[in-house]
This record gives structure tokens, sequence and C-alpha cells, in this order.
């Protein structure tokens, strides 16, 4: 599992780049994995990606962009807009959380 | 003394061979459990960033039909993969109590009900479309079906609409 560095940050990652161990993440590292994918972080960003993380902590595992819309109470479009192209991997990404697993 | 700080390894999330892909559905079934597999196809490309058209023809249309779409039923009946005695299906009720049964476990995953899962996916940017002669056949115009449906086009119009897209039939 590579190792690797981020604004000062050593972080266990996956292949792809995921965050392994999620209690590496904090939000100065969130900001700079946004960072990495071209995204700036906004309140509303920030809105998502602290319901994911909280969610996490709680259900053990990646919500889904319906369960983000439903439970965080952000709608599907605003996600798309945010994090254009593939939400619910970006959303993970920055929150250092694996992707969702769920379907739907 | 030097450090070595490995590269961050960043997903590629914008990969270049992924640009431009486009998934056409046509969605030919309006059974509960032949409306799911389009929809939940659908949602997933959007997902992925991939251009997503469905186009709702024959029995497909009461998945976008006001009148049906939120009615839509799943029964025994000419299905084996219930392993129940196919006599068992033709019994009075039995259609309703496999439908709530299936909705019901649908629900419990958290996946939505036909009209809110289609209500997720054009809020994704997906497109629905309906067929025109399924429209003529049962003597609907666009009044009779969802809203957001962009149009009531031929079979020619979908074709020429969804050039280069990978095709799924369900």
């Amino acid at each position: 599992m590579p190792v690797t560095t981020l604004s000062g940050h050593q972080i266990h990652v996956n292949d792809e780049g995921f965050l392994t161990d999620p209690s590496e993440w904090d939000e100065e590292l969130g900001t700079a994995l946004a960072a990495q994918i071209g995204i700036t972080m906004t309140d509303e960003h920030w809105k998502v990606v602290r319901y994911l993380r909280a969610d996490f902590a709680t259900q053990g595992e990646t919500a889904t962009l319906r369960r983000v819309s439903t439970n965080g109470g952000v709608p599907v479009k605003q996600l798309f807009a945010m994090f254009p192209q593939k939400p619910a991997k970006k959303m993970a990404y920055i929150a250092g959380l694996p992707k969702p697993q769920g379907c739907v | 003394m030097t450090t070595n700080v490995e590269p961050a390894i960043v997903p590629n999330f914008d990969a270049v061979e992924g640009e431009g892909r486009k998934i056409a559905i046509i969605c030919s079934k309006g059974n509960l459990d032949m409306a799911y597999p389009a929809l939940i196809l659908g949602n997933a490309a959007l997902g992925e960033g991939v251009e997503v058209h469905l186009f709702f023809t024959f029995w497909g249309f009461d998945m976008i039909n006001k009148k049906t779409m939120g009615d839509l039923k799943f029964t025994m009946l000419g299905n084996t993969a219930t392993h129940m005695p196919q006599g068992l299906g033709g019994l009075p009720g039995m259609t309703a109590m496999a439908t709530s049964r299936m909705k019901k476990s649908i629900a419990d995953l958290d996946v939505p009900e036909v009209p809110e899962f289609l209500d997720q996916i054009v809020a994704s940017g997906g497109h629905l479309w309906a067929c025109r002669l399924s429209a003529d056949m049962n003597r609907l115009g666009i009044d009779d079906i969802r809203d957001d449906v962009e149009g009531i086009i031929s079979a020619s119009d979908f074709i020429e609409k969804t050039a280069g897209a990978q095709l799924l039939f369900i």
C-alpha cells in the first residue's frame, strides 16, 4: 500500500489514490485533496464533505449520491454542479473515505 | 539530508478514454422488475459522467405515463425464477402480493420507486424520450406523460440523437 505525502500529511492510499485510513484525514488535508482534482472548497462543499464524514462514522460505509441527497439534504443536481462528472467518487476522495459500494 | 517524497497518487477521474461516452437505453417493458435494470444502470452511468438517454417504448411507456408510472406490477406468472408452482401465480391477489413484497425489498435497500428514480435521473442530467408509435397506439400525448420527458420522437430520431452511443435494450 503506497505511502504518500500531501501538504505535509503522510497518508496511506490505495493504488487509485483514495485514503485507506480515514483517521489520517483532517480538513486541511481535505482542501489539499480537493485541489488535486481541481476543486476549490466552498461552504457548500464542506457541508457535503462533513456530512460524508459524519455518516461514515456511524454507518461504516461511504454514503451514495442518493443518500447524500435524501439524508444529507443536498439536491442531486447541486452535487453534480459542485463535483462535476463523478460526484460520488470525488466527494469520497476529498473526504478521505473509500469509494461508495452501493449501486444507487 | 534529502527526503524522498513519493509523488501523490491522484485518481484519474477525468480519464480521456471515458470522454464523450454515451449510453442509450431502450425501455420496452412495463413490469416493475423490468423497470429497474434500466434505472439502476442509467443512474450509475450518470454518476460516472456518462451521457444517458432513455427511450420508452411499448410497455416501457408505462414508466413515464402519469396514470401508470406509480403502479407498475410484478407477477409470478411466466417467471420461473420465483421457483414457485406457476399455478399459484394465477390465484386472485397473487400479483398484488408479489408486487408489494418486491416494492418492500426495494424500499428496504433505499432504492426509490420508479417515478422518484426518474426524478433523480433527470436531476443527474439524464434525458428521457417517449416513443411516437407507442404514444399513437395508446392515443397518448405530451400531457399524459411526465413533464420532464423531452419529447415524443420517432425511432429514427432516437437513433439519430444517440449516434455513437452504446445501446442497451431492456
